[in-house]
């Protein structure tokens, strides 16, 4: 049993857990934060991708134990205030969801990958920055249109944020 | 149309829980007392059971019940049934070995459950399946349909000698046959459908709640069907009775058919719960669902298309072998017969079409519909067939569809099937437009100074969604009626609430349907509310499959409202003391025609409901539920045209252009409709380019059982789709609807296969078109 405690979207948490624990266990289960989803077993198709200090992380490839110290956000917590994340927004305005299933993975996947790139992304380094995400419903067309979108309205702003 | 309603791209309702993580899926839900369950299974394709030792594993941490099959049965829980019978052509019934949903004295394939573990925690549950002891007797496997067809081959089951479940036919042999005899051209090939693992994002979950208090039982489960989930749980698995068991499927993390049927893990859920007195949830992990959700495909086929000196189809014949897995499935007997031969004919007028099929069983995981469910492997062969004659005769692809399409409607095929409505030609041509056709030359030119292969392939698809009606399907065997349900409740204050049959698990119901009310009575889409996937909620229904909830689910909606209509405008017309014949609703008001009177939507609505001032005798309250039961099939139909270039060092294949034209009838949300077609789009490339399921022929284990051996589209094996419509109203429902979400999925497997074959200058070609299999194609044209 290890004791962790962490901060997840803003909030500090702490708790026993077996050593084995998955990190996504902990979000889903001991917290009961259930939009980080788990599609597989293999860290394949990033259902449960999360920020762990700032960085997109599979949650089912790190153990909970791992994540001590960190600060976590979870889909649950990119929202502000009630006002939707430009990349959440994009999302919608794009139909770049249809299940909503890898959805959450898609989104923390993306915020990171336009806080890296800033404005200047492509499709073609989305399409290949989006390789650790499966999305079986939507065949990425909108995803792809989303996240360009967004990282154009975000700008380079969002990139030096990152930083 | 209003800004919301039917045409509008209106974003969607549901997204809003979805992009903040407040989707709720079954594995989300957690109830008092909930424990977890783990599922113990065969590690062999075809073993007998010797015994079972639990002992060991009963006396684990936090383990509180084994249950294996024998249990199963001192319970009466029944075996698990195929919905649809089919007979074969001597008459006889489908030969159906018995499926228990734990295995009790043989297992079939890798993966098939024989006990389940219930702990405290998922990890000590997975601990302890770990430490039973099965002790097996293996016994000789085949997993291809073609051998375990042949003398000595393993055999399954002893209802089904030689493993055939039945041998059935449609059509006219002797007349096909007469039409290959005469031909001047016959186009001859083999072909195989490859099997493939829907796999949908959200892994399959159940959670069973027994509660003896009143006898009552819930299953939350990952279902495109609840209603008949329930139906069947307790009409023919002796689960719960009907009346005392609740469904709730809620937010479903995708389907493409694999959920549609009723799995072991959920009817021994919910036994498990009764029998151990604690909720029980099963979650799989991805691995156990390549290894147990219903896989689709897997055909076998040769055929013959003749064609007479003008080029004219004269006759098409199909012989298909099947394999159906190790037991036979819900719906698996109808995918390779009825949703598969009855649209050989295509979009072509063919005078003669004869197919026979055999279904087959072998060791492999159950097949059942994927995605088009027969319609894709039926469009497979045409398009591919055609392609492939027209390269023999000399003519373009293009030319030789063109002239044999159907321009006359409604077309009675010989295959059962009446087409209502279509323009084939307007979709050909807006697909060569969008893809530039006539500039294909110049483009293969520049590429192959390149030194790559440039191809371009077409198919021109028509499916039949919407089952239907339902004396029909009862006639040709099915166990079910396949209406849909609605009831429209309109609140005291005005809002609405649409109770539906059909289930979403990512087509976006809750904003179509909201639109279609929106439309209708002029409300805001804020003021209509969607309940579906519930079973206590909604009363009746048949869910959702073959793109029948547009065709059907809304034309329920359809009888529903012009009942809520009927009776508005009466409480209307009293209340403004007019004639209700006079009566028409605008943007939330009711109004007296030519006059200035009106009484607003949520006015009449609380009249309904106070009673004060009612037309004699009328009943209080504004509430109608309808059944509708379809008059016939829908038929949506499209071209889709791929461009490919293929490297010819490494046989690696990028898809450069991808143009959809297809005719839905009516669309309510262009926007949804899009996604639709994308999706679809993907998985049919998917199947063509790289998804591949692989069984050990020696040992039946399952080869490609994870994301690491089995090659999803990812991004960027993908390109950006050119999608547009076309549209022929569907006369056979009142929306003129006819269904998009499988389209995809069924004509662009042959476009992508016609053009890596156009670009490598070989028909050979099987799918997966992987880089070694065209490198080899392209070396052996050469
Ligand atoms: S669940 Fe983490 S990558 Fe699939
Ligand atoms: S939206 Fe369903 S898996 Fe991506």
């Amino acid at each position: 049993m290890a004791n962790v405690s962490m901060t997840v979207n803003g909030r500090s948490v702490s708790g026993q857990c077996e050593d084995r624990m998955l990190l996504v266990q902990f979000i889903r289960e001991n917290l009961g934060l259930t939009g980080t989803h788990v599609g597989c077993d293999t860290s394949q198709c990033g259902a449960c991708v999360v920020h762990v200090d700032g960085k997109a992380v599979k949650s089912c490839t790190m153990l909970a134990a791992q994540a001590d110290g960190s600060d976590v956000t979870t889909i649950e917590g990119l929202a502000s205030g009630g006002e939707l994340h430009p990349v959440q927004a994009a999302f919608r305005e794009h139909h770049g969801l249809q299940c909503g299933f890898c959805t959450p993975g898609m989104i923390m996947s993306a915020v990171d990958m336009i806080s890296r790139h800033g404005g200047q992304l492509d499709e073609k380094t989305v399409r290949a920055e989006l390789e650790g995400n499966i999305c079986r419903c939507t065949g990425y067309h909108n995803i792809v249109k989303a996240v360009l979108d967004a990282a154009s309205k975000m700008g380079d702003g969002a990139k030096v944020a990152a930083e | 149309m209003g800004m919301e309603g039917i045409g509008a791209r209106v974003a969607r309702k549901e997204d809003k829980r979805f992009i903040t993580g407040k989707g709720r899926y079954t594995d989300d839900m957690v109830v008092p007392g909930m424990k977890h369950a783990h599922f113990v299974r065969s590690p062999h394709a075809h073993a007998k059971i010797k015994s079972i030792d639990t002992s060991a594993a009963e006396k684990m941490p936090g383990v509180i019940s084994i249950l294996n099959g024998a249990q199963l049965t001192e319970d009466g829980i029944g075996n698990i049934i195929c919905g649809w019978m089919i007979h074969s052509k001597d008459g006889s019934p489908m030969n159906m070995g018995a499926w228990r949903p734990l295995a009790q004295d043989t297992v079939r394939y890798v993966g098939d459950a024989v006990a389940i573990v219930v702990a405290d925690s998922k990890a000590q549950a997975r601990d302890a399946a770990e430490a039973v002891v099965v002790d097996y007797e293996t016994l000789p496997v085949v997993t291809s349909a073609v051998d375990a067809l042949k003398d000595g081959a393993p055999q399954l089951h002893p209802e089904a000698k030689n493993n055939q479940i039945f041998d059935w036919e449609i059509g006219d042999a002797a007349a096909t046959d007469a039409a290959i005899a005469s031909a001047a051209h016959v186009t001859e090939m083999k072909i195989v459908n490859n099997r493939l693992v829907p796999n949908p994002m959200e892994p399959r979950a159940a959670l069973g709640v027994y509660d003896d208090s009143d006898e009552h039982y819930t299953l939350w489960t990952t279902s495109q069907n609840p209603h008949v989930a329930r139906l069947v749980l307790s009409a023919f698995y002796n689960v719960a009775p009907e009346n005392k068991l609740r469904v709730i499927a809620p937010d479903v993390g995708g389907g493409f058919g694999s959920k549609i049927y009723i799995y072991p893990e959920e009817i021994v859920c919910l036994w498990a719960s009764k029998r151990t007195g604690v909720p029980v949830k099963w979650n799989c992990d991805r691995t156990e669902a390549f290894l147990t959700d219903a896989h689709g495909r897997d055909h076998e086929s040769t055929i013959k298309m003749a064609f007479d000196a003008d080029n004219n189809i004269t006759g098409f014949k199909v012989d298909t072998i099947a394999n159906l897995g190790a037991y036979m499935s819900l719906f698996s007997s109808s995918v390779p017969t009825y949703l598969y031969a009855t649209l050989l004919s295509g979009q072509y007028a063919i005078p003669a079409i004869h197919a026979n099929v055999r279904t087959v069983y072998t060791n492999t995981v159950p097949v059942d519909a994927y995605r088009g469910a027969g319609r894709p492997e039926a469009c497979y062969l045409l398009e591919r067939v055609l392609e492939t004659a027209a390269r023999e005769l000399g003519v373009t692809p293009a030319a030789l569809r063109r002239q044999n399409f159907i321009r006359e409607f409604p077309y009675q095929t010989p295959v059962i099937m009446c087409y209502d409505a279509g323009d084939f030609d307007a979709s050909l041509d807006a697909a060569m437009t969008a893809i530039d056709y006539d500039g294909f030359p110049a483009r293969r030119a520049e590429a192959e100074s390149r030194g790559k292969k440039r191809g371009i392939g077409i198919s021109c698809y028509i499916e039949a969604c919407g089952i239907a009606p339902s004396a029909a399907v009862g006639s040709l065997g099915a166990g079910v009626g396949l209406w849909e349900s609605a009831e429209v409740r309109v609140n005291a204050v005005g809002t609405i609430e649409v109770l539906t049959g059909s289930h979403s698990h990512g087509q976006g119901h809750e904003t179509t349907f909201s639109q279609l009310v929106a439309e209708r009575f002029g409300v805001g889409m804020d003021s209509v509310s969607i309940v579906h996937g519930d079973t206590d909620k909604v009363q009746m229904g048949m869910g959702t499959y073959g793109s029948r909830s547009g065709a059907v689910g809304m034309s329920a909606i359809v009888k529903a409202l012009d009942k809520v209509e009927t009776k508005a405008k009466k409480i209307a017309a009293h209340l403004m003391e007019a004639d209700e014949s006079d009566i028409v609703i605008e943007n939330g008001e009711l109004k007296v025609a030519g006059t200035d009177k009106s009484v607003p939507w949520f006015q009449m609505a609380l009249a309904a409901y106070t009673a004060h001032n009612l037309p004699e005798g009328m009943e209080p309250g504004l509430k109608e539920g309808a059944f509708y039961d379809p008059s016939n099939f829908t038929f949506p139909a499209g071209t889709y045209i791929c461009e490919v270039e293929v490297d010819p060092d490494t046989g690696k294949t990028t898809v450069v252009d991808f143009v959809a034209a297809d005719d839905f009838g009516k669309i309510i949300n262009p926007m949804i409709v899009e996604g639709q077609v994308h999706g679809g789009v993907a998985q049919g490339i998917g199947q063509a380019l790289l998804e591949g399921t692989h069984y050990d022929a020696e040992t039946g284990q399952l080869l490609t059982a994870s994301y690491m051996d089995y090659t999803m589209p990812r991004a960027d094996d993908l390109p950006s789709f050119k999608v547009s419509t076309t549209e022929t109203v569907c006369p056979s429902n009142p929306l003129g609807i006819k269904g998009c979400g499988e389209a995809g999925a069924i004509g662009s497997p042959p476009a992508l296969i016609n053009a890596i074959t156009d670009a490598i200058g070989n028909n050979d070609l099987t799918m997966p078109a992987t880089p070694e299999r065209v490198w080899a194609a392209l070396r052996s044209a050469q």
